[in-house]
């Protein structure tokens, strides 16, 4: 099955063999190796690391759209925001009585708001399966109507990249508002447990580290079996000539909807794996400036082949925890640079460098 | 001088009656009647901007017309239908401008194209019949490409991307084929080859071509179709056509 699903894809063999070492090696480097030994990775590197899994998940939603259906989403900011705030509903529940207020039934923000009750939206977040559903089912759906608009309609290009952009900035105004029930400016934090364990604890972290690396090697598989199938052609056809794939018979919208559907999702399962190792998810996720710095990730790392949307979100975001160490006040003009740089000298990417065409028949 | 139309009949597989379609209130199609038989081949002749491309638009679906009758095998409508429909119903298109899909491989090109089941879900899970498979593997041997099967479409030459376009028409087996001036940029020995193909589906297909090129359409040995201003000038058989008045006036500027 997998080998089928990576045949011919070299750069997502290497990927996923080295994540897959990851996902074992480096837990057992922490939680096995004592402090002092050089090859000990600490827990913080780990939870950093995890994180930027995370980042490389959503750049990949983004390829699988724009890479290979030539939709230049600047809106994914919205469904990596929608799955953390799924998640940080769930985890506000865990918290149960602990809060500032020690309040059984509300999340401190409610208490503070003096409200008297749980708004019907936050029902069924205390159970973890429910919570699950959500972090794929809000995103799915917001991207099947946003969808369902657009390509029904045809909007595309420019225009379609425009209004994604105004969704995820919509969505930043409603969650910025304390009324819309989601903890206003502040968001969700002061997390305490997922699924019973600490969250902050090293075994969590641990934990959800390895959760991200499974995710990431999962929804490449799930990537790979939509863009090497006859579906993914006719993907990549309705990208290069739309009209054309509509005369041969596609209902082009459909295909469109399916893929933007499952993007949406996998940008959703980022963001709740996100939200507990950060400990904190506001409507700053929201911002149109973060759904553009994906775009820059998989622009560096090259479009449409996946591993480079992996490999470019991974290397913009580990030059950032090491810029901002340094020079703190000039990454954005650093990631400008990059940006301009790499589409100059590098217009196939990072992944570009390496990849040789292979062709199938 | 012959009668302008031909009168439709049980045979007929593509009647379009008093069709007119305007852009801005410019005419672009006008008061057009076209019956075209079932396996015929038809020329389509005119000068730029008569409305051979937009005729096209209309029986694909693209184009909707203000008014007119447009029916396909005797009942069905094709205005109450879109691309999809009518492209699954039966009808395949060349454009004018060769659009093959470029980052695609000659194989792949012909495999989106192949006759078969249209929907995202069945075409994640499923490859290729063996029944398609052959199929495109026959059109490769007739559209001359078999050796290039894995090569990008974006290496072909021009003759060779209008030959990739026609086979994906021939792979998704339409009883009606429309093909706008399928010759334009080919050398003398492609056109040769392409007229030879379009002659040898007449009969198991039905073929319009649309073409600006006289030599070509004579070595067709059709009947053809004036059109000016959007709407039928002359029709008949290319000698016919030649000797009209009207058309020499309009047309074969003599
Ligand atoms: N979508 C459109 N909008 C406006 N004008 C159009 C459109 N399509 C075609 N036309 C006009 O209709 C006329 C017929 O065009 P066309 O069918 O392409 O001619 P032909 O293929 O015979 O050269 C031209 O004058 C053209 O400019
Ligand atoms: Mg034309």
């Amino acid at each position: 099955m997998m080998g089928t699903l990576l045949r011919g894809d070299r750069g997502g063999q290497v990927l996923l063999t080295v994540l897959a070492i990851c996902a074992v090696v480096m837990p057992m480097c922490n939680l096995m190796l004592p402090v002092e030994h050089p090859w000990h990775v600490s827990t913080y590197q780990l939870n950093l690391f995890g994180k930027y899994l995370c980042y490389a998940l959503l750049a990949m939603s983004v390829d699988l759209v724009w890479g290979y259906m030539g939709f230049l989403s600047l809106g994914h900011g919205a469904f990596f925001g929608l799955g953390g705030y799924a998640m940080g509903m769930y985890l506000m529940r865990q918290i149960g009585d602990r809060g500032v207020y020690g309040n059984p039934e509300l999340p401190d923000f409610m208490v503070f708001l003096n409200w008297e009750s749980l708004p019907w939206y936050w029902w069924g977040f205390d159970f973890f399966p429910v919570a699950l559903i959500a972090v794929f089912l809000v995103p799915g759906l917001l991207a099947f109507i946003f969808g369902w608009l657009a390509f029904r309609s045809r909007v595309n290009g420019v225009y379609l990249s425009i209004i994604s952009q105004a969704m995820t900035y919509a969505l930043m105004l409603a969650f910025f508002r304390n009324e819309f029930g989601f903890g206003g400016n502040n968001g969700l934090t002061d997390f305490k447990d997922i699924l019973g364990f600490p969250i902050s604890a090293q075994g969590t972290r641990v934990a959800l580290f390895v959760a991200s690396a499974v995710a990431v090697i999962a929804g490449y598989l799930l990537c790979r079996s939509i863009v090497q199938s006859r579906a993914g052609r006719v993907v990549v056809a309705i990208r290069d000539a739309e009209d054309r794939a509509r005369f041969l018979g596609y209902r082009v919208e459909s295909y469109q909807l399916l893929v933007l559907v499952i993007s949406a999702m996998l940008a959703g399962l980022a963001g709740a794996l996100y939200v507990p190792q950060v400990g904190i998810i506001n409507p700053g996720e929201f911002s149109p400036l973060n759904s553009i710095e994906i775009v820059i990730w998989v622009a560096i790392g090259g479009r449409a082949t996946l591993y480079g949307a992996v490999l470019g979100a991974l290397l913009v975001s580990f030059s950032k925890s090491w810029f901002t160490a340094v020079l703190p006040d000039y990454w954005i003009f650093a990631l400008g640079a990059l940006f301009v740089l790499s589409t100059l000298l590098l217009p196939a990417g990072v992944a570009g460098i390496t990849r040789r065409r292979v062709t199938s028949t | 001088m012959n009668a302008l139309t031909a009168k439709s009949d049980a045979s007929t597989l593509l009647y379009m009656e008093d069709v007119t379609v305007s852009f801005d209130g410019f005419k672009a199609i006008n008061q057009l009647n076209l019956y075209i038989e079932e396996g015929e081949l038809r020329c389509i002749i005119g000068p730029n901007g008569a409305g051979k491309s937009t005729m096209m638009d209309i029986v694909t679906g693209k184009t909707r017309p203000d008014k007119g009758v447009v029916t396909f095998g005797g009942d069905i409508d094709l205005l109450a239908l879109d691309e999809p429909e009518i492209a699954t119903i039966g009808i395949g298109r060349k454009f004018q401008k060769p659009t093959v899909f470029e980052a695609l491989t000659v194989f792949e090109n012909l495999e989106v194209a192949v006759e078969g089941e249209r929907s995202p879900g069945f075409n994640w899970r499923y490859g290729l019949s063996n029944l398609q498979k052959e199929r495109i593997a026959d059109v490769a041997e007739i559209i001359g490409l078999s050796d290039q099967l894995g090569a990008p479409a974006q290496i072909l030459s021009h003759g060779q991307k209008q030959w990739l376009e026609i086979g994906m028409l021939l792979v998704q087996k339409p009883r009606l084929l429309l093909v706008d001036e399928p010759v334009a940029g080919m050398t003398h020995q492609e056109m040769d080859r392409t007229g030879e193909l379009l002659v040898s589906l007449a009969g198991s297909h039905t073929v319009v071509v649309v073409e600006h090129d006289m030599d070509f359409v004579r070595s067709l040995d059709s009947r053809v179709t004036v059109l000016h201003q959007g709407s039928v000038l002359a029709e008949g058989s290319m000698t016919d056509i030649q000797a009209n008045t009207e058309v020499k006036r309009v047309y074969l500027g003599e």
